[in-house]
């Protein structure tokens, strides 16, 4: 075990897999010469070399192809693009090709290759580039999609990545590469596909990914100790596909859900869960599901206007009251302390 | 102008409560229609319409009680003319039961019994979570009877459960433990006492069908039954030796665990086989032996005492009559008991161990002749192969009518249960 | 290739038909070795251009379906290009792919299977006429976006070139993919990484109704290599010689020196845009200057007039390759239609748990909220 930065465990791992097979090179703006814009591949020019960290021009649907061409023919490139926003240049590589190819030609050629990117808002980056556009890839099947919260699932879940036959949108957020956490020193890949109960509850469940996951873990502790509620986190860790089953197994106890997301409310990644749990879990809710989500606006630039449209802490305890409000529970559970 | 009558729902029922109207003043019934639910003094059971046509007024309000047979409802059949509907016109709980209806001072518009109702055209429609639906359903409580206290007056879990409370009102929350309940017909109404004083500090409590049973049929046994008691303290060492054995066994082939009160059950069973002197009933001109064996085990519900009974005890085997027994008693939590399953039993069981109780006595469930008080396995010094030891033991106090059993008889079928209870095999063989 | 358990064995029919480590010994040579080499380039282009007649015909009979594109007019383009790869090189086409397919070596049968939807398609009848692709023949996909290919190409281009391996990705596209963002960010990385990828543009004119022309600012389409410091050539499409030659300089040169190329050929299309476009935008004088150009029947008449072959012999050849097309479409037709039981077969390579495997009206839970648990 160790004690790292979710930075410090995606570079380790870079790093492990880069050594461990020569097929895997990464690719993407800036990582070699100048570090990654978030330095997760610093050193790694010096140590791999130019042919396997592979500055590219600003082109991010050339170089996005590029991976996938380069992984029809058995290569396993990471690809970093430097933040979500821009992997809407490389949307029809990543879509109409990426996720097509295995199941377009029918089995014969698959593409195993990662793309690496953060999503996030909060650091004043303005409209274009604080989006959390993660829903259009959960969204295509053909594509895997995983979002870890943690430093030790940030490890294991780019070990099962880097050596996935499959192509996976690998989501990772600003706000979460300084947080820490214990990551154990094996090489054992996460689990594709499996969500993880972060914390047992019997009061509510709260479901969340990526940075969502990270708060939910952070405000369940805050009621616990300032309420006295016991709040269940479901940390989904993968997007495509989703496990419901864990969600609704939750949901089953506890009676009634928080979706924490980053992403837009109306036909959000929140949505398709609310859905999900009123299809699994009908006859045990209390009260309706409630999602806490980004205001619906492009995101300003003023930190005011800026802080009101994003989910923060606060926002979901509300959100959580309320809900147990609905439920009849949260006054007893005060009265009793 | 059809009257509905309060409905005979139990063979040992006199009087019922009103529980739950199912339809309300205005509302079209059909033959067949659940009109009401009636609580007996062993069960909430549900009550269908007989003929067709509009009720036009109910009589018994929720709460309110009534004798067998006295008008709780009007049914305005097809061919009556349509005349103004009444609303309640007899107040809930603490009436004198069996009174005839009372005058309404006013006849307002039809009006449902319960609050809440939601907006919107068509059907009434009571706003409540799946979640309540689904604990209504299987617990058989009517929405429209419940009040919502969620969002909106949005029925949730918690209104079903307080709804489950309040059908044994005076009894919601801590069990009360009991020796017995009456599972048989009776004659006599309870004996009459001094009122207490009434303070404001105080809580008057109606008596539910369940209490007011209790408190009529235990004071008859009392009364008329000359109780004496046998007390046997029994070295519970094997029992629970082969109870774990026997759990750990049972786990592993994937079944559930046996309870001490099971193999007590099972022991007493094989054992009054051999007694039919104490698996009797007193008459009044005779006494009869039993050739079944039916043990009634005693259960501790939210509303009130309830006995249901395990038939045939003694030709069935341990482990299914420790999976009857789990089974009855969940029902009996759940009040969804048949009247048949609280009735007939041929000697009760009472086992207050979980409670740590060392030691009590029960009073009989008439018509039984005898009832079994069981305490708890209790760790304590003893005497073992000449040496002290801790050792387990258990006491247990066998109350009988003296109507119907000796001393001496109560003694031998004692001492033959304390052999068989200190040689626990002989309860599964 | 990422799939790896498959064999890279050609098809013994196919064997016979490349002559492609053959240089060509100009255009006007009539020698044996030329005569004999364009006959068999006129072989292969009538077995385009019969097939796509009979996809034509089986398109409006209502056998296949979606979008249908053909290689009427380009079988010069497409003879002449093959011709100037060996089996191990890599090819990336887009959606006007038939030609490609068959002349690469992809079986007839498998071919018209794969329009039909067939499950002895090529791509097992998830593809359909775009989107054919034969690891066998490594022929890595007909591609149904525009530009879509190109990135791709230039990938497989960078995993030879990381490999060390002496192996050319050909890169064919239409002329209205020289406008699109990808054909630029493609060129370059190509150039600045000097990866072995002959980008080859099918000029045949018109971009659906659009016209060069009306597109490209720079309507000579090979001049768009200037931009990368990349060498290119321009040559006619209707010469299968003279396209021979200049792919296989490009190729060789991407083989020997690492370096890409961009190949413009310029042809006409003989039909619309797709079998469904009756083509009305277009001069009925220009059509019939394309169909005076038909590079099918200038090597017919070419065959002849230098005695390579006599005109019987040819009609010999034509009822030969009608034999073919008539066995590949009976092949089609007997070709069982995938069962809808393998519609799940091809989501991921690497199994995953909690995969969605519902059908439309399939509830995600039971319905019965008791059941299961």
């Amino acid at each position: 075990m160790a004690h790292i930065s979710y930075r410090q465990a995606l570079h380790d791992t870079l790093r492990s897999e880069l050594q461990r097979d020569e097929n895997v090179l990464l690719m993407g703006e800036e990582i070699g010469r100048f570090e990654g814009s978030y330095k997760i591949t610093a050193g790694m020019l010096d140590e791999f070399g130019p042919k396997r960290v592979r500055d590219t021009p600003i082109a991010e649907e050339g170089f996005t192809g590029a991976a996938v061409g380069a992984a029809m023919l058995g290569l396993r490139p990471v690809v970093e693009i430097m933040t979500i926003n821009f992997s809407l240049l490389a949307l029809d590589q990543i879509m109409n090709h990426a996720a097509k190819i295995y199941g377009m030609f029918g089995g014969q050629c698959s593409v195993p290759m990662v793309i690496r990117t953060p999503g996030g808002g909060g650091q004043q980056l303005a409209a274009t580039h604080s989006q959390n556009v993660e829903l259009f890839y959960a969204f295509t099947p053909g594509l895997k999609v995983v979002a870890p919260s943690s430093p030790a699932d940030a490890k294991a879940l780019l070990l099962a990545s880097i050596r996935d036959d499959d192509p996976v949108l690998f989501l990772e957020n600003l706000a979460l590469y300084n947080t820490k956490g214990e990551v154990p020193d094996t090489d054992e890949p996460g689990e594709i596909g499996r969500a993880a109960v972060t914390r047992t509850g019997s009061d509510i469940t709260l479901v969340g990914y990526s940075r969502m996951a990270h708060v939910a873990l952070q405000v369940a502790e805050r009621l616990a100790a300032d309420e006295g509620i016991e709040a269940e986190v479901v940390d989904l860790r993968s997007l495509r596909p989703l496990d419901r089953q864990t969600v609704v197994d939750s949901v089953k106890k506890t009676n009634c859900a928080v979706v924490l997301e980053d992403d837009w409310l109306t036909y959000g990644i929140g949505a398709e869960l609310a859905a999900s749990i009123s299809d699994g879990a009908f006859d045990w809710l209390d009260a309706p599901v409630r999602r806490v989500a980004m205001a619906e606006v492009p995101l300003p630039y003023a930190k005011p206007l800026e802080s009101a449209a994003l989910p923060s802490a606060d926002d979901v305890v509300t959100v959580i009251h309320q809900t147990l409000d609905a439920v009849g529970r949260r006054s007893d559970r005060v009265g009793a302390r | 102008m059809v009257d509905i009558l309060m409905p005979r729902l139990s063979d040992t029922m006199e009087e019922g409560v009103v529980n739950a109207w199912r339809k309300q003043v205005g509302d079209e019934v059909k033959t067949g229609d659940t009109l009401v639910e009636i609580e007996t003094d062993k069960a909430v059971m549900e009550h269908e319409s007989y003929d067709d046509g509009v009720l036009a007024e109910i009589v018994v309000a929720e709460g309110g009680t009534a004798p067998i047979g006295s008008p709780i409802a009007k049914l305005r059949t097809a061919d009556e003319p349509d005349e103004p509907a009444s609303t309640p016109t007899q107040q809930p709980a603490g009436e004198p039961a069996g009174q005839p209806a009372g005058q309404s001072a006013a006849r307002p518009t039809p009006q449902p019994a319960r609050q809440p109702v939601a907006s919107g055209s068509g059907p009434e429609r009571v706003l409540s979570s799946p979640l309540a639906r689904r604990d209504a359903r299987e617990h058989g409580i009517d929405l429209s009877t419940v009040t919502g206290t969620g969002p909106g007056g949005r029925i949730i879990r918690a209104d079903i459960t307080r709804a489950r409370d309040e059908q044994a009102p005076g009894d919601a929350g801590s069990p009360t433990p009991q020796a017995a309940v009456d599972t048989t017909p009776a004659a006599a109404t309870a004996g009459t006492a001094p009122a207490p004083a009434v303070e404001d500090t105080d809580e008057v409590v109606p008596l539910s069908s369940i209490r007011r049973t209790i408190a009529r049929r235990l004071t008859e046994s009392k009364q008329a039954a000359p109780h004496f008691y046998v007390t046997k303290t029994v070295d519970a060492d094997p029992l629970m030796t082969m109870r774990a054995e026997l759990n750990e066994r049972l786990v592993a082939a994937g079944r559930s665990k046996v309870s001490v009160n099971d193999i007590v059950v099972r022991a007493a069973a094989v054992v009054l086989g051999e007694h039919p002197d104490v698996n009797s009933s007193f008459t009044g001109d005779a006494i009869v032996r039993h050739g079944r064996v039916h043990v009634g085990v005693a259960v501790a519900t939210e509303s009130g005492l309830v006995v249901p009974v395990v038939r045939d005890a003694h030709g069935k085997s341990l482990t299914a009559i420790a999976t009857e027994s789990r089974e009855l008693a969940g029902r009996a939590r759940d009040r969804k008991l048949g009247p048949d399953e609280m009735t007939g039993s041929t000697f009760t069981v009472s086992n207050l161990g979980m409670y740590g109780i060392d030691h009590f006595t029960a009073v009989i469930n008439p018509p039984e002749a005898a009832i079994l008080a069981v305490g708890a396995v209790r760790s304590e010094p003893g005497v073992r192969d000449g040496q002290v030891a801790v050792v387990q033991r258990m006491t247990m106090t066998l109350s009988a009518d003296h109507r119907a059993v000796d001393g001496a008889q109560a003694a031998e079928f004692v001492r033959d249960l304390t052999a068989v209870l200190e040689d626990p095999w002989l309860a599964v063989a | 290739m990422a799939t790896t358990s498959r064999t890279r064995k050609r098809p013994e029919s196919q064997q016979a038909t490349g002559a492609r480590r053959t240089r060509p010994k100009g255009r006007s040579g009539t020698d044996a070795d030329t005569g004999a080499e364009l006959l068999g380039h006129y072989r292969q282009m009538l077995l385009v251009r019969r097939f796509e007649e009979r996809t034509a015909q089986a398109y409006t009979e209502a056998k296949i379906g979606g979008y249908c594109h053909l290689n009427l007019g380009e079988e010069a383009t497409v003879v002449g290009l093959m011709a100037a790869v060996t089996e191990r090189d890599y090819l990336f086409t887009n959606y006007r792919d038939h030609g490609y397919a068959l002349v690469r070596g992809m079986d007839p049968g498998r071919v018209m299977a794969e329009l039909y939807g067939r499950s002895d398609g090529v791509s097992r009848g998830w593809g359909g006429s775009m989107h054919l692709f034969d690891t066998e023949v490594r022929q890595l996909g007909g591609y149904g976006i525009v530009g879509g290919q190109l990135p791709l190409a230039a990938g497989a281009g960078l995993a030879i070139s990381y490999r060390g391996g002496d192996e050319v990705v050909l890169c064919q596209m239409g002329d209205g993919t020289t406008n699109i963002g990808a054909f630029h960010e493609s060129l370059n990385l190509a150039a600045l990484w000097d990866l072995p990828v002959v980008f080859v543009v099918v000029n045949n004119q018109l971009g659906m109704g659009t016209t060069v022309e009306m597109a490209s600012a720079e309507p000579e389409l090979s001049k768009r290599a200037g931009a990368y410091r990349m060498e290119s050539a321009r040559v006619d499409g209707n010469d299968v010689l003279a396209v021979r030659e200049a792919a296989t300089k490009a190729v060789e040169r991407a083989r020997t020196e690492q370096k890409p190329y961009l190949l413009e050929t310029v042809s006409g299309r003989l039909r619309g845009h797709s079998v469904v476009d009756p083509a009305t935008y277009r001069d009925p004088a220009e059509v019939e200057e394309v169909r005076s150009q038909d590079p099918v029947t200038a090597l017919h008449d070419h065959l002849v007039g230098t005695e390579v072959a006599d005109a019987d012999t040819l009609a010999e050849l034509d009822a030969e390759i009608g034999g073919i097309v008539k066995a590949a479409v009976e092949f089609a037709e007997n070709s069982p239609s995938p069962d809808p039981t393998s519609l799940f077969d091809h989501t991921y390579a690497t199994p995953v748990p909690n995969d969605s495997r519902r059908l439309p009206a399939d509830p995600l839970f039971p319905l019965d909220p008791t059941a299961g648990a």
